[in-house]
């Protein structure tokens, strides 16, 4: 861990504090309302806000995820730094992947 | 609390970098007992050969601290009432450092890192110059006195799991000294000292546990130093603009 991951990680936590709780409000909502899936995907889809939202949470979610598995890795198992951020940039890149899809797939008309 | 027993056993691990086992002693129990007394008396009366480390005997020269029952602690200002586990003592050289010989820790590591941190004076002007006048109640003299007290125990680094698990981590005395330095009028380049803790083994590998505050035997608090430097180096960061 030097300085710049530390911040990345910092910066990551800090922006995923507000989506995290909108994120929990949402699902709420969605629920208590009994909203079908149906009638989720016609009020996200072509939505440019729930694009965002999930695009950012996705990119913050998976800077912060990438770097704590690195620090772990480097702790508990003591990896080379090759090895290391091979890891992290593996874990980050493969999680933007993923979310990406997941977002395009709600948010996209 | 007075003492019911005539003696105590003592494990104390013999051994050198290649390995070792706890050899058992009975010591005689006395009220008003150290440690380091127990390690002495063995010493003295059992096996002159065993090799510990002692100096001042009174808590200033930090040579003594050893793991007791699991803890580190200086042996010299450790009472035997307050740490005997089931009449018993385990005695072992200090964690996180290569063991020499029995109970004496290699301390090279501690103090290399010490020096790594930026742990050197630098002085901002020479003896030409005119001596800065610092007020001794001024804010950031203040905070620069919190640590100055630290007599190089390695009781925090032996207690610091991520010094355990990461071998480039500088550790809290070292990073704590940093701290002061960063905050002595005195010294010349406070960039080099933040730049010092802010590699691979810096200051921003510390998970803010606070086991070195908990055991430093000055009630010294070198988590808080360390939030102090994660802080100053971003400030430092975000102001150079990258
Ligand atoms: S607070 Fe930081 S320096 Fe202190 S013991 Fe924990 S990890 Fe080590
Ligand atoms: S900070 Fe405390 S425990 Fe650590 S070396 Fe200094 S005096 Fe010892
Ligand atoms: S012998 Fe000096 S601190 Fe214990």
């Amino acid at each position: 861990m030097n300085i710049r991951l530390y911040m990345a990680q910092r910066l990551s936590a800090i922006i995923m504090i507000p989506l995290v709780f909108g994120h929990l409000g949402v699902m709420i909502y969605a629920i208590q309302g009994g909203l079908s899936a149906g009638e989720i995907l016609s009020r996200t889809q072509g939505s440019v806000f729930w694009f965002m939202f999930y695009g950012l949470f996705v990119i913050a979610v998976s800077v912060h995820g990438a770097i704590g598995l690195r620090t772990i890795m480097s702790e508990l198992l003591r990896w080379n730094d090759i090895a290391l951020d091979a890891i992290m940039w593996g874990f980050g890149l493969l999680s933007i992947f993923m979310g990406a899809r997941a977002v395009s797939a709600v948010t996209w008309l | 609390m007075a003492n019911t027993n005539d003696t105590m056993t003592v494990k104390v691990w013999r051994g050198d970098k290649n390995g070792g086992a706890y050899q058992q002693f009975v010591v005689p129990r006395q009220d008003n007992q150290t440690v380091l007394d127990v390690v002495s008396w063995i010493q003295q009366n059992q096996d002159p050969n065993l090799s510990y480390r002692f100096a001042c005997r009174v808590g200033m020269c930090g040579s003594c601290a050893m793991m007791v029952n699991g803890t580190p602690r200086w042996t010299c200002r450790t009472h035997v009432n307050k740490v005997l586990d089931a009449n018993t003592l385990v005695v072992a050289p200090l964690r996180n450092l290569p063991p020499i010989k029995d109970l004496v820790a290699d301390m090279d590591p501690f103090f290399d890192k010490w020096i790594d941190a930026g742990g050197h004076h630098d002085p901002s002007a020479s003896r030409y110059d005119a001596m800065p006048q610092i007020a001794p109640d001024d804010a950031q003299r203040a905070v620069a006195n919190e640590s100055i007290e630290c007599i190089n125990c390695a009781v925090c680094y032996a207690a610091c799991d991520t010094v355990a698990h990461n071998e480039n981590y500088l550790g809290p005395a070292a990073l704590q000294r940093a701290w002061t330095l960063y905050n002595d009028e005195k010294v010349n380049d406070t960039d080099a000292v933040l730049a010092a803790v802010s590699g691979k083994g810096g200051c921003h590998n510390c998970h803010s546990q606070g086991s070195c505050s908990l055991y430093c035997p000055n009630e010294l608090n070198p988590m808080r130093a360390i939030a102090g430097l994660k802080a100053a180096t971003i400030k430092h960061q975000l102001k150079r603009g990258r």
